[in-house]
């Protein structure tokens, strides 16, 4: 099941004043598939985490499918979203990562033998069965991205968000992750400079820049414009052409 | 103070001990050593009965009796204090080798000794067959509240992020020919410190989001809800009789 | 049996200086052993240990809300880290920190109270370093007297200096090395109690804490640079700074007065040290002493004979004036950890009805 995310007339300003987000106005569909592309500071961040609640508006309101992100609401908006942090270790904060996955579904009231087989299928489905009883510090990149991504697919969600998914990964780390993220049919919001996998793992995409979302509409179309990529400080990689044979 | 941290002295192996439930473990070593720690020193015999017993632990634990050695040379500078006694102490003297021991001295000596070594060695097998989360978690089944228990989970969980961070810059600093020997040149390792204690508690920050995020209220869940069994409480709590009907026999025939 | 032999024993003076040098070789370890105080001091600290902590546990709990775990956590990890790395003192020889006055200056007392405690009970526990019978006393002198006490002389001392980033780096470094000499005098005085061993409370005492209050320095620095870093990019992170303004924030002059005041507080604890020394020596003193009539000669002390243990009085040769010594330094160190107790109270009682 996937939820419609929808985010309106958002602004939010950090406690000493510096204003973040000017009015964001963003609609995903259920089961959609966006990436979010921007300059350093541009506010990607902060947007997401106030899909789960974790910043509030000062004015606007987000709304995941048919509830609202405010705090009488927190319980279920953070079982439906599922944030996947920057730094994987942020979020492995357990003794071991079996620890880590069964936390989340844990805090929803799961227990026992159904608390073990949701640790079991969230572990599977990353490929990850074999971290299970390793301590987070002794993980790879990849791994720690894997276990990372566990802990919140066991909490059964309808929206993933990713911050910079690929940044600690090897090519062969980032062949594993698009794999597993096109296998889920989850709606999905990807913050990321990696603008191949945009391109891969996302049909759409949307430019925020300054707090607001400056172009919003097909990736592909968005990285041949040479223009808006340099007004936005975005760079394709060296050697990297669109429109050639060899797109897939 | 505080040198040698720098790994837990967990070993791995599949003995008897390891596979023992962490809280029977923590009784069964707090009661031990108390035994050991309330023995008037006279008993000599029920220290012998003590070394005995911890040597068997060692061996049941199979960590081996070189490892158990070394790392009992964390308790060396007291050693060296209680060798000193002897010869600083006040009172009657007895000539030994020559030299004018002090009487009540040599017994103090024997008296810290025995029991630093002694107790040393118990926590020794118990570090050494339960690994750090696992007597945590042990330390919450007595009841330890669990604030203390989960902040004690995240403190050992990032202690080795953070002591990573730590040394990676002092390999900066030393790269660029750093080399202080004078308290009046330790200014940069204090910002250093100062700086590793706002990026630890930012770091703080987005892992309280994390834990936010996955539904995080306030109260730790409960995971594991994994309990020692009678058998290993009967096993654990018969070592601590037999200690304390040691210490006992050994305070009355004092 | 006594014959004529090669008398190793040298001395008052002697001794004293060999102990000296062998409790600094202690300090290495610093985490004290079982059997090094005798069961009933063990156990008398364990359970005052145990009363200050769950207070402290309640207090931090209600100070940081929902953040405390993984906040309280980290920087613990983080105090537990800093403990492990040394600094330069004097030629190459290098120290460590303690940060017990440092964790309750930047977190709050009581949550510094707590943090330390874990540092101590997780060695203990974790990596064998220091006694499980030695817990009561180790928790009480490395975490409970530095972070309570330490903060009780940090807020003297900012009502006595300027209120600016200044006074707040003056204050941390007066109080992380009073934090240092209050838990030698603990021990010294816990030695008083329970002496598993014939070395005197005066040898003792004066080998403690003279050599903490060299140590003391090198706390005293790191502690207040560290704290002077931390204010100088996330000033709202500093607990014992929170009352400054952003005026106020900016002005990072260290004036004399700090160290004039500080000055004071060395030379009253080098007076309580030398005191000591002379007390062996008490030619002079006791004259004066007797002459004052400050001590009655062949006095009966029996209440001290209960309490004291034997080997800690036995070769002082005045008692009353190194008891009077202990007591007075000894209530000092006391009232200091009643402070920070009752701090830790006044503030929380003004979070709770602060306007939201």
């Amino acid at each position: 099941m996937s939820a419609q995310v929808r985010v309106a007339g958002v602004e939010f300003s950090y406690p000493d004043g510096r204003a973040a987000l000017r009015g964001v106005d963003l609609v995903v569909e259920s089961g959609e598939r966006v990436a979010i592309l921007g300059p350093n500071g541009a506010g990607k961040t902060t947007l997401a985490l106030h899909l789960n609640g974790i910043y509030q508006p000062s004015s606007g309101t987000v709304t995941i499918g048919d509830l609202q992100v405010v705090e009488a609401n927190f319980s279920e908006i953070r079982r439906r979203v599922g944030m996947v942090f920057q730094d994987s270790n942020d979020q492995l904060f357990m003794p071991k990562v079996r620890d880590d996955v069964a936390f989340g579904p844990a805090n929803l009231g799961v227990t026992g033998a159904e608390l073990e087989q949701r640790v079991q299928s969230a572990l599977a489905a990353v490929g990850g069965e074999a971290l299970a009883d390793r301590p987070a510090h002794h993980l790879s990149g990849g791994e720690r991205r894997r276990a990372a991504l566990a802990t919140v697919l066991a909490m059964d969600p309808d929206v993933l968000v990713f911050d910079e998914p690929s940044s600690d990964l090897d090519g062969a780390g980032r062949r594993e992750l698009v794999s597993a993220l096109s296998s889920l049919g989850l709606t999905q919001i990807v913050i990321t400079h990696d603008l191949p996998l945009a391109l891969e793992l996302c049909p759409r995409a949307v430019i925020m820049r300054e707090g607001r979302i400056v172009a919003d509409g097909e990736t592909r179309a968005m990285l041949v414009d040479a223009t808006l990529l340099a007004e936005n400080r975005l760079e394709l990689p060296f050697g990297f052409q669109l429109g050639g044979p060899l797109e897939g | 103070m505080g040198t040698g941290h720098s790994h837990a002295l967990y070993v791995h192996e599949h003995s008897p001990l390891h596979q023992l439930a962490p809280e029977a473990k923590i009784v069964a070593a707090f009661g031990l050593v108390v035994a050991i720690a309330v023995t008037p020193r006279q008993a000599v015999w029920a220290f012998a009965g003590y070394a005995v017993i911890a040597a068997g632990l060692v061996a049941m634990s199979r960590v081996g009796f070189r490892f158990v050695a070394i790392r009992l040379l964390a308790v060396a500078p007291f050693v060296v204090f209680a060798l000193f006694i002897p010869f600083i102490a006040t009172g009657e003297t007895v000539e030994v080798w020559g030299m004018q021991l002090s009487v009540e001295g040599l017994w103090g000596m024997w008296n810290i000794l025995a029991k630093a070594v002694l107790g040393a060695s118990v926590s020794i097998v118990l570090t050494a067959t339960t690994e750090i989360p696992e007597i945590i978690r042990g330390m919450g089944v007595l009841r330890v509240p669990v604030l203390f228990t989960s902040i004690a989970m995240f403190m050992v969980r990032y202690l080795e992020l953070i002591a990573d961070e730590l040394r990676r810059t002092r390999l900066a600093m030393t790269s660029r020919g750093y080399a202080p020997r004078w308290l009046s040149q330790a200014a940069p390792i204090a910002s250093a410190a100062g700086a590793l204690f706002v990026r630890s508690y930012e770091r703080g920050e987005r892992v309280h989001a994390a834990m936010l995020s996955r539904g995080f209220t306030g109260t730790m869940p409960s995971i594991d809800d994994r309990r020692a069994t009678s058998s290993e409480w009967a096993a654990a709590l018969s070592l601590v009789a037999l200690a304390a009907f040691v210490a006992i026999a050994a305070a009355m025939t004092s | 049996m006594v014959r004529g032999g090669q008398d190793l024993r040298c001395g008052a003076n002697c001794e004293r200086i060999a102990t000296v040098c062998i409790v600094a070789l202690m300090i290495l370890a610093m985490h004290a052993p079982d059997g090094f105080l005798d069961a009933g001091t063990a156990l008398v600290t364990a359970l005052i240990s145990v009363a200050v902590l769950a207070f402290a546990l309640r207090q931090a709990k209600s100070q940081l809300a929902d953040k405390a775990i993984p906040l309280a956590g980290i920087t613990a990890a983080f105090i537990f880290a800093a403990q492990m790395f040394n600094f330069p003192v004097a030629a190459g020889t290098t120290g460590h920190l303690i940060g017990g006055a440092l964790a309750a200056i930047l977190l709050g007392p009581s949550v510094g109270v707590v943090v330390v405690t874990i540092v101590v009970v997780v060695q203990a526990l974790a990596f064998a370093d220091g006694g499980l019978t030695a817990l009561g006393y180790n928790v009480l002198n490395m975490a409970i007297i530095p972070a309570y006490g330490g903060y009780a002389v940090f807020r003297l001392f900012r009502t006595w200096l300027p209120k600016s980033t200044g006074g707040v780096v003056g204050a941390t470094a007066v109080s992380a090395w009073a934090s240092v000499v209050m838990a030698a005098i603990a021990f010294s005085i816990q030695w008083l109690f329970g002496a598993s061993a014939p070395v005197s409370f005066d040898d003792v005492f004066v080998a403690m804490v003279g050599v903490h209050a060299l140590i003391g320095i090198g706390e005293a620095v790191i502690s207040s640079l560290a704290v002077g870093a931390v204010l100088a990019s996330r000033p709202d992170l500093v607990y014992g700074a929170h009352d400054l303004d952003r005026a106020q924030l900016a002005d990072t002059k260290v004036k004399t007065r700090t160290f004039v005041i500080g000055g004071a507080l060395v030379a009253l604890v080098f007076a309580a040290v030398v005191s000591q020394f002379a007390v062996d020596n008490p030619d002079g003193l006791e004259r004066v002493a007797e002459d004052t009539g400050f001590i009655q000669s062949g006095a009966d002390h029996a209440w001290a004979d209960f309490m004291f243990a034997d080997y800690a009085t036995a070769g002082i040769s005045n008692e009353t004036l190194s008891l009077a010594i202990a007591g007075i330094v000894g209530t000092l160190v006391t009232l200091a950890v009643a402070g920070g107790i009752f701090l830790t109270l006044k503030e929380s009682r003004r979070r709770d009805t602060a306007p939201v």
